[in-house]
């Protein structure tokens, strides 16, 4: 079993109007790689999952997709970082739908592991109460939040072997462990491919049954220029 | 000093050693240079981590280690970093101490504004990201704001604005001034020395009542470490 597969192979079923989840947060921990391929294949009308989207820098991580206009819907807690989500969205290109961050994160895990939903009493008295059953469970009273799958995620490891287990480093581990499991076919981009065995096992963060295929991503010290670059730019680091 | 100075400075003086903090982005971040010498605090940051000090210098920066401004950050001994569900069985499940956020309105029901702001018909930005989680889980909510702007006060009878949370906030301070929510409504417990009782009312939409010892506002001073 070798899951390890060239960008191109991993992108030639996304279609047009396909939902997409892309792990990462603010452009930390995301898939540079695929976004970049999935611009150049230009497929349309996506529906994108993303936690919060976009880096302060602009131009960069899940943006390039809103800047080549190939997202119709944009599923997310947080869009203020990117400008370009924000105008289209102004100008009724581009719908939005918000979830508080806390809930999206349970919806997103019930959907990758077979639940019918959360009950949580965030967003109780406010817009996001809006069209969502509420139920008391011992005297309180909870939204229930549904599950929410995608048909393909993007996430971003640091090591993946053959068989598909994925190591993380740093802040990658917030967002795309939860990804990998909530889709119908999942591709992790990772810094570094290696032996199957070299991982060790407690240090496998996200377990190859998750995981459909695993590309090359920037190498490790490619990565680290990337975003030394991204946080001079946006004077974020001096 | 300037309103967000003074705002930052008494906010940091809600703090207590040994506290588990979560600070809001924009003039919360600041809170974290006027903290008391003696106070420790465990710094939380939603994205994913507890623990984190300042920014690191260039050369320093860890591509993998940011917090939830998507801004390099730096781990201090004993840091943990772990995934959201994690991060938000912290935040909702009542494991945060104290939340200090800014604010668009607040009002005297102790509702807090700051997630929408109308972009369009029925169109509103940015989100609320964590915001919502943190009024509803944190067991203290202390909610920053300055007194006025352009369309008047932001301490209202009632939030205009898609609330983030309904009476869920504890404390408010402005520059001028900081309030205590009760069942029974604000109440004025420090004002800017100088104001009188009168000068609060003329710039405060809310109804409150006035603390029976009414204290000078406090503020923190700046902390003797390398910011």
């Amino acid at each position: 079993m070798d899951k390890v597969v060239s960008l191109d192979q991993a992108v030639e079923d996304i279609h047009d109007g396909a939902t997409i989840m892309l792990g990462g947060f603010l452009g930390v921990g995301a898939p540079l790689r695929s976004i970049d391929k999935l611009v150049e294949i230009g497929v349309k009308d996506l529906t994108v999952i993303t936690l919060a989207s976009g880096h302060p820098a602009q131009d960069f991580d899940v943006a390039l997709l809103f800047k080549n206009k190939q997202v119709k819907k944009l599923i997310t807690s947080h869009a203020g970082t990117c400008r370009i989500a924000l105008s289209q969205y102004a100008n009724g290109e581009l719908e939005i739908e918000y979830f508080p961050l806390g809930s999206f994160v349970e919806k997103i895990r019930a959907g990758g592991a077979g639940l019918g939903g959360a009950l949580t009493p965030t967003g109780l008295g406010t817009l996001a109460e809006e069209g969502k059953e509420k139920l008391t469970i011992q005297g309180k009273e909870y939204l229930l939040e549904l599950p929410l799958r995608a048909d393909f995620a993007f996430i971003k490891g640091f090591r993946g072997d053959g068989f598909g287990n994925i190591q993380y480093r740093g802040v990658a581990v917030s967002s795309n462990p939860v990804m990998a499991t909530a889709a119908d076919f999942t591709v992790a981009e990772v810094n570094e491919i290696v032996d199957v065995g070299s991982i060790q096992p407690e240090s496998v963060g996200t377990p190859s049954v998750f995981v459909h295929a695993v590309v090359q991503g920037h190498p490790f010290e490619t990565h680290k220029k990337i975003y030394t670059d991204l946080w001079v730019r946006s004077k974020q680091l001096k | 000093m300037d309103a967000r100075e003074m705002i930052a400075r008494r906010a940091a003086m809600e703090l207590r050693d040994g506290q588990v903090v979560n600070l809001g982005i924009g003039m919360p971040t600041a809170v974290a240079n006027y903290v008391p010498a003696d106070v420790e605090l465990t710094l939380q940051s939603e994205n994913g981590c507890l623990l984190f000090g300042h920014t690191p210098r260039l050369g320093d920066e860890d591509p993998d280690v940011a917090n939830a401004g998507g801004q390099p950050i730096s781990l201090l001994p004993g840091a943990a970093i772990f995934d959201l569900a994690t991060s938000f069985a912290i935040i909702r499940g009542g494991h945060v101490d104290v939340s200090i956020l800014g604010a668009l309105e607040v009002d005297q029901e102790g509702s807090i504004a700051n997630w929408a702001r109308p972009l369009a018909p029925g169109k509103f930005a940015p989100g609320m990201g964590g915001a919502m989680d943190l009024v509803f889980g944190a067991r203290k909510v202390v909610a920053t704001v300055e007194h006025s702007g352009k369309a008047g006060s932001k301490i209202m009878k009632k939030c205009r604005l898609p609330v983030t949370g309904k009476g869920v906030v504890d404390v408010i301070i402005t520059e001028k001034a900081v309030f205590d929510v009760t069942g029974e409504g604000l109440v004025l417990a420090e004002m800017v020395e100088g104001l009188a009782v009168d000068d609060i009312r003329e710039i405060t939409e809310a109804d409150f009542v006035v603390a029976e010892n009414v204290r000078p506002y406090q503020l923190s001073s700046p902390a003797l470490i390398d910011g």
